[in-house]
């Protein structure tokens, strides 16, 4: 394994600081000793074909899984350490944009926006939010569907939403699980090109899980390759698939022909 | 002998899993009540959930209780007629209705109506990972979706039960009036004589106590959905069975404690 990369990182600077790490389902070891750690300010991309284990690594990130063994550090607090309160405290300031957009479909595109913002800021007046929730969606470039239903959006549209929703609590950290997977090309770009502008917008953090070589390589300062649970190499894109190693060459070949 | 060692890992394992499930279920049912009494209580929510579960319930409770009514009466009458005795049909009607029949109609299609619409949204918000969503925005799930829908059924299903007993009374007095001559005030007279308030109260306690197990089984089943779209229907018809089962194992339980306090 050579993520010495990971490892030579002023931990002062980091939002998320990952040690040791294991995560396994009945049998099958998913997570087998994962150590990295996510700088301020920084874009960090994590490839892996499906199965990797990159959901997993993202769920326990947010407390949704707890490990079986290791350290999760985000902005300086132990997650699995923490009761329901200071959980919920911590995920106000870490965003999350899911695969499937996961957006409330018996709500508007209004109403799923304000819905966090209203629950978790509860002194907040109609028109306070109304206009942090057209604020957010001009950002995501969807000012006009504000009152339209999830199943009336495209894939498309539905990721924007997402990451509108996401950005709607204004989090020191956004975690963006599989941001382009089942959209096509330019609708890729679009998204590719959203996540680096509200990086830059919100001065956050990104960790972005994904198969898509090219959406790590245009949003990734650093990416890390996962293979079967544990890091193959890490470092710049170019530093990653300069390797000799098979399975990366496998997976830039694969995502080169795709 | 490896195949028998099998069937006895396999029934060894089938055993462990019920343990299991009914571990959860306990651990669930524990939980609403440690959410159910903290802030915030969501009341919005709950009056939402309370419209939702009376819109749904309330046409096919309307027909029902009234063609219940009824019929039961329509039954009834001959039995009564060979001994005379059909000036007590307002009597029977009225005990039949507010013991026992207002209450478990209104659960029972409840339990198919409301059960299973929670058991399928809360599978389909799940496996969808719109549960997830709420959790990683800081909002409590458990307690925003499944507090307010059991509190909104255990509200809902007894105003519903003493509606459904109201129509059915209906149904029966329209029975009654269209063979005899006899005013609604006689018949109501008639029918509330042999009510005791042990009757009202068991009535509504069954209420409060289906509306619960309703509200209860439809979320477990739906907030534990998985495999996708096959496991929402899973979820929703699950909900209605074990809810079903469970209403009648009520029922045998609390008419028999009521019988002990009427004869004690």
């Amino acid at each position: 394994m050579e993520n010495t990369e990971l490892h030579t990182i002023n931990k002062d600077e980091s939002v998320i600081s990952i040690t040791g790490l294991y995560k396994s389902f009945d049998d099958v070891q998913v997570l087998d000793g994962i150590d990295f750690t996510l700088l301020k300010g920084e874009n960090f991309a994590i490839l892996g074909k499906s199965g990797s284990g990159k959901s997993v690594l993202i769920k326990i990130i947010v407390g949704l899984l707890k490990p079986d063994k290791g350290e999760v550090i985000v902005l300086g607090q132990q997650v699995d350490k923490l009761n329901r309160k200071e959980l919920d405290a911590l995920r106000i300031r870490v965003g999350f944009s899911f695969q499937s957009s996961a957006l409330y479909d018996s709500m508007n595109v209004y109403q799923n926006l304000a819905f966090p913002l209203t629950m978790n800021y509860r002194d907040l007046s109609k028109k306070e939010v109304g206009n942090a929730v057209e604020e957010v969606l001009e950002s995501v470039g969807l000012k006009e569907k504000l009152y339209q239903m999830p199943s009336d959006l495209s894939g498309g549209q539905r990721k924007r939403v997402g990451i509108a929703r996401m950005l709607i609590l204004k989090p020191e950290i956004m975690l963006f699980d599989e941001p382009t997977a089942g959209l096509d090309p330019i609708t890729s770009n679009e998204i590719i090109e959203l996540i680096n502008e509200v990086k830059k917008q919100n001065n956050a953090s990104s960790l972005i899980i994904t198969h898509d070589l090219t959406c790590a390589k245009n949003t990734g300062d650093r990416i890390a390759m996962l293979f079967e649970g544990k890091f193959l190499k890490a470092g710049t894109f170019k530093d990653v698939f300069a390797m000799d190693n098979e399975h990366i060459k496998g997976f830039y070949n694969y995502n080169f022909i795709q | 002998m490896d195949n028998s060692n099998n069937k006895k890992l396999l029934f060894s394992k089938g055993i462990d899993n019920a343990f299991i499930s009914v571990s959860k279920a306990f651990r669930f049912t524990a939980l609403f009540f440690k959410e159910a009494f903290k802030r915030p209580f969501h009341l919005r929510e709950i009056f939402n959930q309370c419209f939702e579960i009376g819109i749904k319930a309330l046409p096919l409770i309307t027909l029902t209780g009234f063609v219940v009514g009824m019929v039961f009466t329509k039954q009834s009458r001959p039995s009564l007629e060979e001994f005379g005795a059909t000036s007590w049909l307002p009597s029977l009607m009225g005990i039949a209705i507010v013991r026992a029949l207002g209450a478990l109609v209104t659960a029972l299609i409840c339990a198919g109506k409301v059960g299973s619409g929670i058991g399928a949204e809360l599978g389909s918000m799940n496996v969808t990972e719109q549960i997830d969503a709420m959790e990683v925005s800081a909002i409590n799930p458990f307690k925003y979706l499944v507090v307010t829908r059991v509190t909104a059924t255990t509200i809902t299903i007894p105003v519903l039960a003493l509606y459904c007993s109201f129509l059915g009374l209906l149904g029966a007095y329209v029975n009654v009036h269209s063979v005899e001559a006899i005013s609604i005030v006689t018949f109501c007279q008639n029918a509330f004589s042999s009510i005791r308030f042990l009757d009202i109260f068991s009535s509504l306690f069954k209420s409060i106590v289906y509306g619960f197990t309703i509200g209860i089984v439809g979320c477990y089943m739906g907030y534990n959905a998985t495999q996708g779209t096959r496991g929402v229907g899973k979820a929703a018809n699950r909900a209605v069975v074990l809810s079903i089962f469970l209403i009648f194992i009520e029922e045998i339980v609390i008419v028999q404690v009521t019988n002990w306090i009427r004869y004690f």
